[in-house]
């Protein structure tokens, strides 16, 4: 049995945390996270499905649904992303394949992430400088996908002063650099 | 220039991708008896016209959604903005 050590995606045991002026940028390891893409002809039950798992509405377009324990940002037509907390949900993507069935096509998304939290006063500010977002009139609850230094981005809006930004794993400390660099010079 | 994305709204053209004509969503028959001639039309001819055009552009920094632009060639004005899935299944296809 190997003995491998749980990294975070910036390489540390324990997620990396920054403060700039009033903002503070903490990565989060915490997320379990699932695609769910309807099947041909299944887009309404799908959808019925992921409104039962969230309590409510399956997210419309840009939006992020928030509920305990799964969460769910819409991603584009009849295609979304489903989190959990890692640390009940590690087997997030086995338990939606149990209930969605033929709906959708399940697909396991949590090693392949990294997550930052930026919150304080002047997220907009940096969020103007990082990426082609209309960040003042873009509300909370929305899921917004941009670019940041040529990096795909999922930008969600968890506050007024709170972001949530998920990216590629395989370049967090591109992403790390990229948000950091702003934060600086925004703030 | 601005596309109007029909789910998302307005978003920079540099968002996007552009493909080329939007005659490409009718791919021919592979099985008529002309399938040969159909190919080499729909893989090289294109009409170049100076005014309207109806194209392709993939939303790459965005929801990633293919969109049927309908462009005029000489001024840049956009007309018209659809969903190349929502055309193709009003065309009748059924993906």
């Amino acid at each position: 049995m190997h003995d491998l050590a749980p990294l975070c995606a910036l390489g540390g045991t324990a997620p990396h945390i920054d403060q700039v002026a009033g903002v503070t940028l903490t990565e989060n390891p915490g997320h379990a996270l699932a695609s769910v893409s309807a099947r041909l002809g299944q887009e309404i039950a799908c959808a019925e499905h992921l409104g039962t798992v969230l309590g409510g509405k399956a997210p419309g377009v840009g939006t992020w649904v928030r509920s305990e324990p799964m969460s769910a940002f819409w991603m584009g037509q009849d295609q979304w992303m489903v989190t959990a907390p890692f640390d009940t949900h590690e087997d997030l993507a086995a338990q939606l394949t149990t209930r969605f069935g033929i709906t959708a096509a399940i697909t396991e998304q949590t090693d392949a992430w990294v997550s930052f939290d930026m919150r304080g006063d002047g997220v907009e500010r940096v969020m103007q400088l990082c990426a082609n977002i209309d960040i003042e009139t873009t509300p909370v609850e929305a899921a917004v996908r941009s670019v940041i230094h040529y990096m795909g981005v999922y930008v969600l809006r968890s506050a007024p002063d709170a972001l949530t930004i998920f990216s590629a794993r395989s370049s967090a400390k591109s992403l790390h650099h990229a948000l950091l660099t702003a934060m600086r010079s925004a703030l | 220039m601005i596309i109007n994305h029909p789910l998302l709204g307005p978003r920079d053209s540099s968002e996007f991708v552009y493909l080329g004509d939007a005659r490409l969503l009718n791919r021919p028959d592979w099985q008529a008896d002309n399938a040969l001639e159909q190919f080499i039309d729909y893989g090289h001819t294109r009409e170049n016209p100076a005014g309207l055009h109806r194209e392709l552009w993939y939303h790459e920094q965005g929801d990633r959604s293919w969109l049927v632009v309908t462009r005029n060639t000489v001024t840049h004005e956009i007309t018209q903005v659809e969903l190349a899935r929502d055309v193709a299944r009003t065309g009748g296809r059924s993906k």
